[in-house]
């Protein structure tokens, strides 16, 4: 049924990928002509996309005593682990590869956005930025555990760490309708490791864009674009893990596994832009204490229903 | 053991073995810490060359979560992390050599000189099902002495790392409500 | 011919552990000594299983046993500093020679 490592699907994903953040990216834009009262138009919506032309001609700026070698390692990092992290995404009927620990291996491309962004804070010799990467592992902390017990939700559920046997376990009932808080979980991680919207505080105003503050260039292009990859990869994951894949009446499988993504992904975008900045030490403490223990909960949903007959 | 996987074993040993050696002999903390973290990515790697893809797979998610904290601390108490003025932070270099020498000699002369036995069984057809069912089976001792090993240290090292106690958010008599944080929660406890 | 040679990747990565754990001053660079040491017990692990006996799950406890050390081995440690560094400023492990018994 699932089609795994076609040669064809290795330029696809990452195009794919870069589609549904070029497409997520104009949604945040028109969404914001929209609140501004200007007309929403096609080539309004993608005037951001303006910023690639005007990066790869910059300046590079130069820093004294800065740490080069880390810096350009964390910054790459951080879009290439997205796009690694689509390796195990099933579209449709296609996969790149159907790793059987899929569900692992898109945990770890996840947290390497961890070392990258630390690096990418630490690499400038600047107090902002390393505010900013510090920033993003006391959010990470928070995060994580909650995501990973989301995750392991879905795999408990269909019994198996592979991607396409998730997607394939959920028959008729999706995983959204009845394990609906790791779902919720999932959504909060994604917006939490592409740090947009309430997780933007790593690359906060405050402190004068952090993270992503000194860098310039293509660097700056490359960080910002790992963002909006991730958002893209986290949406195309949450539709194997919680909404079925490809699975639907009448629409081929891909034209599901499509609609669901641009729907997940416009439903992130929407939410990114209305709720307001998190603090990590607050978000620590609701994590733990509150979405931690839930979470532990959702799991034991799918454990106890898979224990009967 | 195919060819592909025979070159992989090499490239991931080679880079782990520098990784692990470039630990101790470059001067920036930060690139120490993550010199250590691509040589235990590549132990990852090997592992997961090996057959034995979701420990590999978890090795690699762990040992980057457990770098960059590992990074903070450096920085937080090392005197010179950016290693920009080089100073030598070492004892007993020699001695260490030494000792360190004659235990790779012993164990790669065991290595070379024991009879080690063929090989028994075979493959199972999902190494992470034999994992799985054999911690939650006939090694579940171990699983549970693990379980409570993690907890001893989630409690020890909250204990050890915390300098404040109830007394000191609750005050004397335990009844302050909310308790007394440097740094607020987010749930007002 | 493999098996060999990953058992002396294994070795290697011990040694050069242990060296670092003997030598290093700052009890962090100590901690990162004993991390290598363990990663040279993952590999050992994992070769036996692969190379030995890959129909029984020792061989891939041992590995867990392993990486749970770390895992310990770095909270356990890191709590430890920060105590000590709390109470008197210090992080080698040369200045704390009192607390030897």
């Amino acid at each position: 049924m699932v089609d795994a490592g076609k040669w064809w699907t290795l330029p696809v994903a990452p195009a794919l990928l870069l589609g549904f953040a070029v497409l997520a990216v104009a949604g945040k834009t028109a969404l914001d002509d929209r609140g501004a009262g200007r007309s929403v138009t096609p080539v309004g919506v993608l005037r951001p996309l303006l910023a690639v032309p005007r990066a790869l001609v910059a300046q590079p700026r130069r820093l004294p005593a800065s740490d080069r070698l880390l810096w350009r390692l964390g910054v790459v990092t951080v879009p290439v682990a997205a796009v690694l992290s689509t390796l195990v995404i099933p579209f449709g009927n296609h996969v790149v590869a159907d790793l059987s620990v899929g569900v692992v291996w898109f945990n770890a491309m996840e947290v390497l956005t961890w070392a990258g962004l630390w690096l990418a804070g630490w690499g400038p010799n600047a107090a902002f930025s390393l505010v900013g990467g510090y920033r993003f592992l006391a959010q990470g902390l928070a995060y994580e555990l909650p995501l990973m017990f989301a995750l392991i939700s879905a795999a408990t559920g269909a019994q198996s760490l592979r991607v396409t046997d998730i997607a394939g376990a959920q028959h008729g009932l999706w995983y959204a309708v009845w394990m609906p808080f790791a779902f919720a979980v999932h959504l909060t991680g994604v917006l939490a490791f592409s740090f947009l919207g309430p997780f933007a505080y790593p690359a906060g105003r405050d402190i004068a864009d952090g993270v992503l503050g000194e860098t310039s260039g293509v660097d700056r292009l490359l960080l910002r674009a790992g963002r909006w990859l991730w958002l893209a990869a986290g949406a195309a994951m949450a539709v194997p893990l919680f909404l079925g894949g490809g699975a639907g009446p009448g629409l081929p499988a891909w034209a599901w596994s499509l609609v669901k993504t641009v729907l997940v992904l416009g439903l992130l975008v929407w939410v990114l832009r209305r709720l307001p900045a998190l603090r990590a030490d607050r978000y620590v403490e609701l994590a733990w204490v509150v979405l931690l223990p839930a979470a532990i909960v959702q799991v034991l949903v799918p454990a106890l229903v898979d224990l009967g007959p | 053991m195919g060819v592909t996987n025979t070159v992989l074993l090499w490239v991931l040993g080679v880079l782990a073995l520098t990784g692990g050696v470039l630990v101790f002999t470059l001067n920036s903390m930060a690139r120490v810490a993550f010199s250590l973290l691509g040589c235990l990515v590549c132990v990852g790697g090997v592992v997961t060359v090996l057959g034995l893809p979701y420990l590999g797979v978890v090795i690699v998610l762990m040992m980057v979560m457990e770098m960059v904290i590992m990074a903070v601390f450096m920085i937080a108490y090392m005197m010179n992390p950016a290693g920009l003025m080089p100073m030598s932070m070492v004892h007993n270099t020699r001695g260490a050599l030494v000792i360190s020498g004659a235990v790779l000699a012993a164990l790669v002369a065991g290595i070379f000189l024991v009879p080690w036995p063929g090989r028994t069984g075979a493959r199972p057809k999902d190494s992470t099902f034999q994992l799985g069912m054999s911690l939650m089976a006939d090694q579940m001792l171990t699983m549970v002495t693990l379980g409570f090993v993690l907890l001893a240290t989630m409690v020890g090292a909250t204990v050890l790392a915390t300098r404040r106690g109830r007394y000191d958010r609750f005050g004397d008599e335990l009844d302050r409500r909310p308790a007394e944080d440097p740094a607020g929660g987010g749930v007002g406890r | 011919m493999t098996f060999e040679l990953l058992l002396v990747l294994a070795a290697g990565l011990f040694s050069t552990g242990l060296y670092g754990a003997l030598s290093q001053q700052s009890i962090v660079m100590i901690m990162m000594g004993i991390e290598l040491m363990t990663g040279g017990v993952v590999v050992a692990a994992a070769v036996f299983w692969s190379f030995l006996s890959p129909g029984a799950s020792g061989g891939q406890v041992l590995v867990v046993a392993a990486v749970l050390a770390m895992a310990v081995e770095m909270a356990m440690g890191f709590a430890v500093t920060t105590a000590i560094y709390r109470a008197r400023r210090v992080d080698m492990a040369d200045m704390a020679e009192d607390l030897k018994g």
